[in-house]
């Protein structure tokens, strides 16, 4: 069985926004709507600071709690693990904005373009269903069907890839079957220490974060 | 290492006020039926209480649907009865609707207890509501069912007494009860409390303490006081009942007002661990 996720190699990301602008402009987004962010987070105390830059958005869980408190049926999650919306059902009540752990969801009521009239991209990207709904990354998920209906892989073919992993200038971003043993990002898990957000909340979240190599055994 | 590093919590802004009316109205209407039911009260008085239970129920539900993105789609509210406490509440409203409406035509007692039933089930159902809201600290913690419940009681108690003292000298069972659901949202409150301390973060914490501390100065000692006075005093019985009412009512809305719109903070983002990065 397929499960999409994706893995983000902390030691990677320069917080350049590129994945974050690269997904505004395949999704459309309007502004203030940010379905793959980057966090900039400072720690420490001087002199000892670090910066850390943090992809996120939806984490497609396991155990989505956005789909067990929808009253509408608007959140799914296909067998293959992405959480999907239909935003013909969805009444936009903002529950699943609540349940949300990771501030993931997002609802816009009136439509709202960058420089007030919409720009040519735009216009051809605006979907009125999507106003006064709830929206939120889709791990591009028309991407990756059209992709595998032409026979390619998602995570190594860029056409089946999300747009945020495409775009990735220091290959942060990795995507891929995490039940295939031999894909880029099982492989990534078997060579390295990652965490999730909020494990302790029972979601089980399916985006990963590399933070160091393993510990060779001893 | 185990400190986390994420950016501070800030305040959801997908709820405002309108929910938060969902909750106070609600959980005021469903208590004044549940109270009703048992009161002995029957003929028009009956009727126009339990009219004025709904109503509040109406109002709180009307409220929450100016809210919602698509209102028209709003019976999509049905479609997920298997896991969505939203769902089960719409559910249970309906029946509220159907057995309070049918009582009032009727002014059947036997009705009325059936939607008093319906109304626990509804306030019942709001706890449920915030509990399963996950993104929310203050929300998720199991004990919040219980405060909101039992404040639904209170309220509703509080809107009955209140409302025989107008009229009357209100009966001590009514005065028994009341006082019971006071002192049992007093400990649903410190179980809560406790409970919420472990998640909650700091401003979260702060404006419920503040919010807490009016709910058992003001609503529930200052009410009991007035009660015992009442009770020393006749003279004044009707106005202490009429107060101690007011109070409970009061302050039961100030605090779910606070719970949605001024402590309902998510809890940020946080990094077990740092990256690593370099030679080691």
């Amino acid at each position: 069985m397929t499960r999409w996720a994706m893995v983000a190699d902390l030691r990677r990301c320069v917080g350049c926004q590129t994945c974050t602008a690269s997904c505004k402009q395949a999704n459309a987004t309007p502004p203030d709507v940010q379905w793959r962010r980057v966090l900039d987070m400072e720690v420490g105390e001087y002199p000892a600071v670090k910066r850390v830059f943090v992809p996120v958005g939806c984490m497609h869980c396991d155990d989505p709690p956005c789909m067990h408190v929808c009253p509408s049926t608007a959140t799914k999650k296909r067998p293959d693990g992405i959480v999907t919306i239909d935003y013909d059902l969805c009444i936009g009540c903002s529950y699943c904005a609540v349940a949300c752990p990771y501030q993931a969801r997002y609802k816009t009521d009136r439509a709202s373009f960058a420089y007030g009239k919409p720009t040519a991209a735009e216009e051809q990207g605006f979907d009125p269903k999507r106003l006064a709904v709830a929206t939120k990354c889709t791990f591009c998920v028309d991407r990756i069907d059209a992709g595998l209906a032409k026979g390619l892989k998602p995570g190594v073919d860029p056409e089946a890839t999300p747009a945020c992993v495409n775009s990735c200038i220091t290959q942060t971003l990795s995507f891929g079957d995490i039940e295939d043993p031999h894909s880029n990002v099982s492989g990534l898990l078997a060579e390295n220490q990652y965490f999730r957000m909020h494990e302790e909340l029972g979601t089980g979240p399916r985006f990963y974060y590399v933070w160091d190599k393993k510990e060779a055994e001893a | 290492m185990n400190d986390n590093f994420g950016p501070n919590p800030w305040h959801q802004t997908n709820w405002d006020f309108r929910a938060a009316f969902n909750f106070i109205f609600g959980g005021a209407g469903a208590g004044l039926l549940v109270v009703l039911a048992f009161s002995g009260l029957s003929g028009d008085v009956l009727r126009v209480e339990l009219l004025l239970g709904m109503a509040l129920i109406g109002a709180g539900l009307l409220s929450v649907w100016f809210e919602i993105g698509r209102p028209l789609r709003a019976l999509n509210v049905g479609f997920n009865p298997f896991t969505s406490w939203m769902t089960r509440e719409s559910f249970v409203a309906g029946l509220v609707f159907a057995s309070g409406l049918a009582a009032a035509w009727l002014a059947s007692r036997s009705l009325a207890q059936a939607a008093a039933l319906a109304a626990l089930l509804f306030v019942y159902c709001q706890g449920r509501i915030l509990q399963a809201s996950k993104g929310i600290p203050a929300w998720r913690v199991p004990a919040l069912i219980w405060l909101i419940f039992t404040t639904g009681l209170a309220e509703g108690a509080g809107v009955f007494v209140a409302l025989a003292a107008l009229f009357d000298t209100p009966a001590r069972g009514a005065l028994g009860y009341f006082s019971l659901a006071l002192i049992a949202r007093a400990f649903a409150w410190s179980t809560y409390r406790s409970g919420v301390a472990k998640s909650a973060v700091r401003a979260a914490l702060a404006v419920l303490d503040r919010s807490g501390k009016m709910l058992i100065q003001f609503g529930t000692i200052a009410p009991l006081a007035l009660l015992l006075a009442g009770w020393f005093v006749p003279d004044i019985a009707r106005v202490a009942v009429l107060l101690a009412g007011v109070a409970a009512l009061a302050t039961g809305w100030q605090f779910k007002f606070v719970l949605i719109v001024r402590a309902a903070y998510n809890q940020g983002f946080a990094l077990p661990h740092l990256p690593v990065r370099g030679t080691r």
